[in-house]
């Protein structure tokens, strides 16, 4: 058998405090589209980026086309033949599609340049994409997708044998996503070994040969795309197998919706290209869960109920009269609250203190000129560290210097303090270490049994399953399907998580 | 567990003071080794007289530039225009003196005036997104010739006595510039610290977008620092035209915004924003002051005077990079573990 | 979509540039008498021949989404420097000239390699940069001093004539540094560099650019070009004086952003900066000729067209991103 295109043995990566890829194995043959799969944590941007040269590797032989291979920087690996396609388009929407595609390799004489050369060269590059697109039109004026191929059409002007798309698709709609298809169909025929990163199975199912999964920083395994169905790819994902006596015990039985009034609810609300129309409420008293893999619109949605995004159709209803939402203050003035997922960049304010991080939305609620006074947040942060066992060396420390779970905590505190009857928490335990995790949990159970309307949004399926009454699950950014009482099972999530209603 | 120790929020929001406070009093013992009748205050006709008296009152008008400049940055911005905004302030001021206007009415144009051209920089910032380097210098460019075009390109005498006194009068024995500004201090200090506006500033220039997200009005903030800032100009440029008995379009206020960044940053509120000190603005605004003085008293030409200005504009840039400071840190502590 | 039209609309902001020049032009032609002639074109060139040096730089390195406050001191140091280094030290003219070149290529990169090496903003640095070249003028002399050489004789005296008008050497080293600027700016590797870093640093890093030698290139070349337009500006006025170009890089900074140049770098057109100083230059001659209008009108217009530049951006910006 000829050798793969690229082999990975044995890839070890730690950053401080953590083992990002341990022992991973990988291999990309010649003319093959190869999904690289894992939830959040699993080690898929770090392999990434330790063979696309971003950080070097700490162990691990790499061989490219059977040469041993140790790539330094993104531009050593672009010389030997690796290219890459981020998701966030990294060209300059300022310039020509030609010169994007040329940049720092514009053929011409002495610094000069020849522009004859270049749009001619753009243009070959484009056809070998089978892409009809003007080479001087300004990039910015294209679609995503046709960025996103101008992209590809640049990391293939080099002599490039293996193209990493990471996350192309995350931005594109379907008939952009068929055209991309088709460009990695015809690249596989001509040859070229393509990483694929993607959070969407139906898209792994539809073109890809192979499939690598990793989970933890560790390889859970290479599959033959047609073998493996899906639902044991999520419980490969997810990193649980199925078994028919597979019930967790939940927290609540679902109550009985009919006759009341949903704190909120939503009607065939969507965005396009974000999240497809979906029906949604909330019931005080109950937490619903919002699953679905990485990518799958959870948070999309979570965005658009607190008015950070707007809505394209449909409408939402708080205590059954008709809202609109255009900031997140309409939604705290109503009563709600949001924790981001993105804890770091839309949660803390770094070098504030854990007081003012905690008293401040229940301060912006209250307006520049009713302050609290200063025995008021004191009081309030004595209280919630107390409550929630936040560890602070005291109240003024700026809260960049609290670990991740206490910083949550603080966030949570924040929201708390503003006494809403809505809480959206986006991934509230995630990155944090188990025994925080456990009393974000208690937490939840809490707020409950005070009557809140709980959206709880989470990637892990049996914390989704031991925390919901009621569960929705999103594919593929609609709704696949909804779990509550006896049908909310982890096998039954995964199931509607995978898209197939058959048995297994 | 123990309740979380109470740390006195002042000491350690007030510890950045330290190094201006620090370089203020190194200049202030300096001049007094080189001239000892430096620090000498003398009282006459029951008025008090001698340079530090007048470092206050020359001060006094970059602080109050700075005050506003401070919020401003403090939001993560900056605004160019003050410059002009003073000649403007100054120009309404004497025209509408000479034409016989009262003093209320007077004060109040040249305020109202500031306080539109802040809500011009506040718009074009925060409602249409501009960087605010490009919008302030649009105000920047174009005030300097509204300047003129109310004085009608001439220096225009004041002959207001009352007008007058708000510069350069004396009340019981003290400055009365200083005084005024004193109380700008004070009301920008309860304006910020007593409401709860400075928390909303400083979270708005840390995190913009977790301050969008907790539900703060992140745009109305910002627009405000502007409209502040602008005011604040226009009350210096009332002192500068009272200071000098006349309305100079092209002259007044010149350089005004360098001298007002440059006290704010000196003063350790850091130019991408979040965390601000106006007791730092206030020293720092004395620190360049004490430093001008010092050079004229040491002789130095006025005109080279810039030159330890770019001098201690870099040493502060340096403190404050994102790349020196870990390093800078990462010495210290290198340096004090093996103790 | 149509290649013509979108080729086009990537010149938007040129075309409308070009449009305002020729209204302002065609509108002075009208209401003053003499104003329309070749005379007046000429004089354009002549007349800002030290700020248009100044701009064409000062484009290169707002294309690179940078800002470099300090050309006009540095104008003021050159002018004083060479003047004192011809008259005082007896340099030939074209050895103090090379000298002043060398000091603002290296004032301007090193304030480049502190911007790049350290992340610090280049409005600090550039800030410091100012007062540092104006502190040094004064310090070689506090007066204007006259220059007497033989070869200012020539050179101010020398001028191609253009019909029934003639083109000074200060118009002819500005119409030079325009294509020179033009040809580095849209027809070099170097250029575009500046350009891809402007419009994303991190995609330029990710594309393999040399991020750091264009900065501090950059930096070193816009340092040349004031130098360069203080040695014009001695040229221009038989002299030189410290505070030669106080408050010009406000001026240079204004006529780039008119000249359809995003102030936050990444787009824009030496061509733009050539229309650009043509339209201050008219503002500014019209003023003259009118003799009842005031002076200040200028600071006023050119700031409105700054406003309605800078909305104009965003408004296509916005356009493109919906």
């Amino acid at each position: 058998m000829e050798p793969a295109l690229l082999e990975l043995r044995g890839v070890g990566k730690r950053f401080p405090g953590v083992v990002a890829l341990d022992g991973v194995d990988f291999s990309v043959r010649r003319g093959e589209v190869h999904a690289l799969l894992g939830e959040n944590g699993a080690g898929k941007s770090t392999l990434i980026k330790v063979l696309t040269g971003v950080h070097p590797a700490d162990t691990g032989d790499f061989h490219l086309e059977g040469r041993r291979i140790r790539p330094r920087s993104p531009r050593e690996a672009e010389e030997l033949g690796i290219s890459t396609v981020y998701q966030e388009v990294n060209l300059v929407p300022s310039l020509s599609v030609a010169e994007n595609i040329t940049l720092g390799r514009q053929p011409g004489w002495a610094g000069l340049l020849h522009w004859r050369a270049i749009r001619d060269r753009a243009r070959r590059a484009l056809a070998r994409l089978d892409l009809e697109c003007d080479v001087d039109a300004e990039l910015g004026s294209l679609s995503v997708a046709h960025q996103q191929m101008v992209a590809i059409a640049r990391a293939l002007d080099t002599s490039a044998r293996l193209l990493v798309l990471d996350e192309p698709t995350a931005s594109l709609d379907e008939r952009e996503v068929a055209e991309l298809f088709k460009v990695m169909r015809k690249l596989r025929a001509d040859g070229f070994g393509i990483v694929f990163v993607t959070h969407f199975l139906d898209q792994v199912y539809a073109v890809t040969d192979r499939m690598t999964v990793l989970r933890n920083g560790r390889l859970v395994g290479t599959y033959v795309t047609s073998e493996l169905p899906r639902l044991a790819l999520v419980g490969r994902m997810l990193g649980r197998e199925i078994s028919a006596s597979d019930f967790a015990p939940h927290a609540a039985p679902p109550m009985e919706t009919a006759g009341r009034t949903p704190l909120l609810s939503a009607r065939q609300l969507g965005r396009r290209g974000v999240i497809g129309p979906l029906d949604l409420e909330l019931q005080a008293g109950e937490v619903t869960g919002l699953g679905g893999l990485l990518g799958s619109g959870r948070t999309e949605t979570a965005r658009v109920l607190f008015g950070i995004d707007p809505a394209d159709t449909g409408d939402i209803h708080v205590r059954g009269e008709p809202v609109r939402l255009r900031s997140p203050r309409d939604a705290v003035r109503l009563g709600l609250a949001f924790c981001s997922e993105d804890r770091k960049a839309e949660g803390i304010l770094p070098n504030l203190s854990v007081r003012e991080n905690l008293v401040l939305a229940l301060q912006g609620k209250r307006g520049a000129f009713r302050p609290l006074a200063r025995a008021e947040q004191e009081q309030l942060c004595a209280h919630y560290i107390q409550a929630l066992q936040i560890k602070t060396a005291d109240i003024e420390t700026p809260i960049k210097n609290l670990s991740g779970g206490n910083q949550q905590k603080v966030l949570l505190a924040r929201w708390l303090a503003t006494q809403p009857e809505i809480i959206l928490l986006d991934e509230p335990t995630r990155g944090i270490d188990i025994g925080a995790k456990q009393e974000i949990e208690g937490l939840i159970a809490r707020l409950r049994e005070q009557g809140l309307a709980v959206l709880f949004i989470s990637s892990e399926i049996d914390e989704v399953v031991r925390t919901c009454s009621r569960v929705l699950v999103l594919r593929d950014r609609r709704l696949s399907g909804h779990a509550a009482g006896s049908g909310l099972s982890v096998e039954n999530l995964m199931r509607l998580m995978a898209g197939t209603h058959d048995t297994p | 567990m123990t309740p979380p120790e109470r740390t006195p929020l002042s000491a350690r929001r007030q510890s950045v003071v330290v190094w201006p406070l620090a370089g203020l009093a190194a200049l202030l013992v300096l001049n007094a080794v080189i001239n000892p009748s430096f620090l000498k205050i003398t009282l006459l006709d029951g008025h008090l007289y001698g340079v530090p008296v007048d470092i206050l009152v020359q001060g006094s008008r970059t602080l109050l530039v700075a005050l506003g400049m401070t919020l401003v940055i403090a939001t993560g911005g900056i605004d160019l225009s003050v410059g002009s905004v003073v000649a403007i302030a100054g120009g309404v001021c004497a025209v509408l003196l000479q034409a016989g206007h009262g003093l209320g009415l007077t004060l109040g144009a040249a305020l109202a005036t500031g306080l539109a051209a802040g809500a011009i920089n506040g718009v074009l910032v925060a409602r249409f997104g501009l960087q605010p380097i490009v919008a302030t210098l649009i105000l920047m460019v174009a005030g300097r010739g509204v300047a003129q075009l109310v004085v009608d390109g001439q220096v225009v005498l004041i002959a207001s006595p009352s007008f007058d006194f708000l510069a350069n009068g004396f009340l019981a024995g003290l400055p009365v510039a200083p005084l005024w500004v004193g109380a700008c201090y004070l009301a920008t200090h309860l304006l910020v610290r007593r409401t709860a506006l400075g928390l909303l500033v400083e979270a708005v220039g840390d995190n913009e977008r977790a301050s969008h997200f907790a539900g703060l009005a992140a745009t109305r903030i910002k627009a405000m620092a502007y409209v502040f800032c602008g005011a604040c100009a226009s009350l210096a440029g009332i002192l500068t035209a009272a200071n000098v008995r006349a309305a100079d379009a092209y002259r007044a206020g010149e350089n005004m915004e360098l001298d007002a960044i440059f006290a704010v940053v000196v003063g350790g509120t850091a130019l991408s924003g979040g965390r601000f000190l106006i007791l730092g603005t206030a020293v720092g605004a004395l620190l360049i002051q004490t430093l001008t003085t010092t050079l004229y008293n040491l002789g130095v030409p006025p005109a080279i005077a810039p030159v330890p200005k770019a001098a201690l504009i870099l040493g502060v840039a340096f403190l404050q990079s994102e790349r020196v400071n870990p390093w800078l840190t990462g010495l210290l502590r290198r340096r004090k573990e093996p103790a | 979509m149509n290649p013509a039209l979108t080729r086009w609309r990537r010149q938007l902001p040129l075309v409308v540039t070009t449009a305002i020049f020729v209204l302002l032009f065609g509108a002075a032609s009208l209401a003053y008498d003499g104003f329309f002639s070749l005379r007046t074109v000429t004089s354009l060139f002549t007349d800002n021949a030290f700020l248009g040096i100044a701009a064409v730089g000062m484009t290169l390195v707002i294309f690179s989404g940078g800002i470099d406050l300090s050309v006009g001191a540095v104008i003021g140091f050159t002018s004083i420097f060479t003047a004192t280094l011809i008259e005082q030290a007896k340099v030939p003219p074209v050895l103090a000239w090379l000298i002043a070149l060398t000091a603002g290529a290296a004032l301007g990169g090193g304030m480049g390699a502190l911007i790049h090496g350290f992340r610090l903003p280049p409005f600090l640095i550039t800030l410091a940069g100012l007062f540092l070249a104006r502190g040094a003028a004064f310090w070689i002399n506090t007066e204007s001093v006259g220059i007497g050489h033989d070869l200012y004789q020539r050179l101010s005296a020398f001028e191609v004539p253009l019909g029934p008008a003639s083109l000074t050497t200060g118009a002819l080293v500005l119409i030079g540094m325009l294509f020179i600027g033009y040809g580095i700016g849209h027809h070099t590797r170097f250029g575009r560099t500046l350009l891809a870093m402007g419009g994303n640093e991190q995609s330029a890093l990710l594309m393999g650019l040399p991020i750091g030698a264009a900065k501090i290139g950059v930096y070193a070349l816009n340092g040349a070009c004031g130098a360069l337009a203080g040695i014009v500006a001695t040229l221009y006025t038989g002299s030189g004086n410290p505070s030669m170009g106080i408050g010009l890089e406000l001026d240079a900074i204004a006529i780039v952003v008119i000249g359809g140049t995003l102030l936050t770098g990444g787009r824009g057109h030496l061509g733009g900066t050539l229309l650009g100083v043509l339209i201050f230059g008219t503002i500014q001659a019209a003023i003259l000729f009118d003799g009842r209008l005031s002076s200040w009108w200028m600071r006023i217009l050119v700031g409105a067209l700054l406003l309605a530049f800078v909305l104009l951006q965003r408004l296509l910006l916005r356009r493109r991103a919906a």
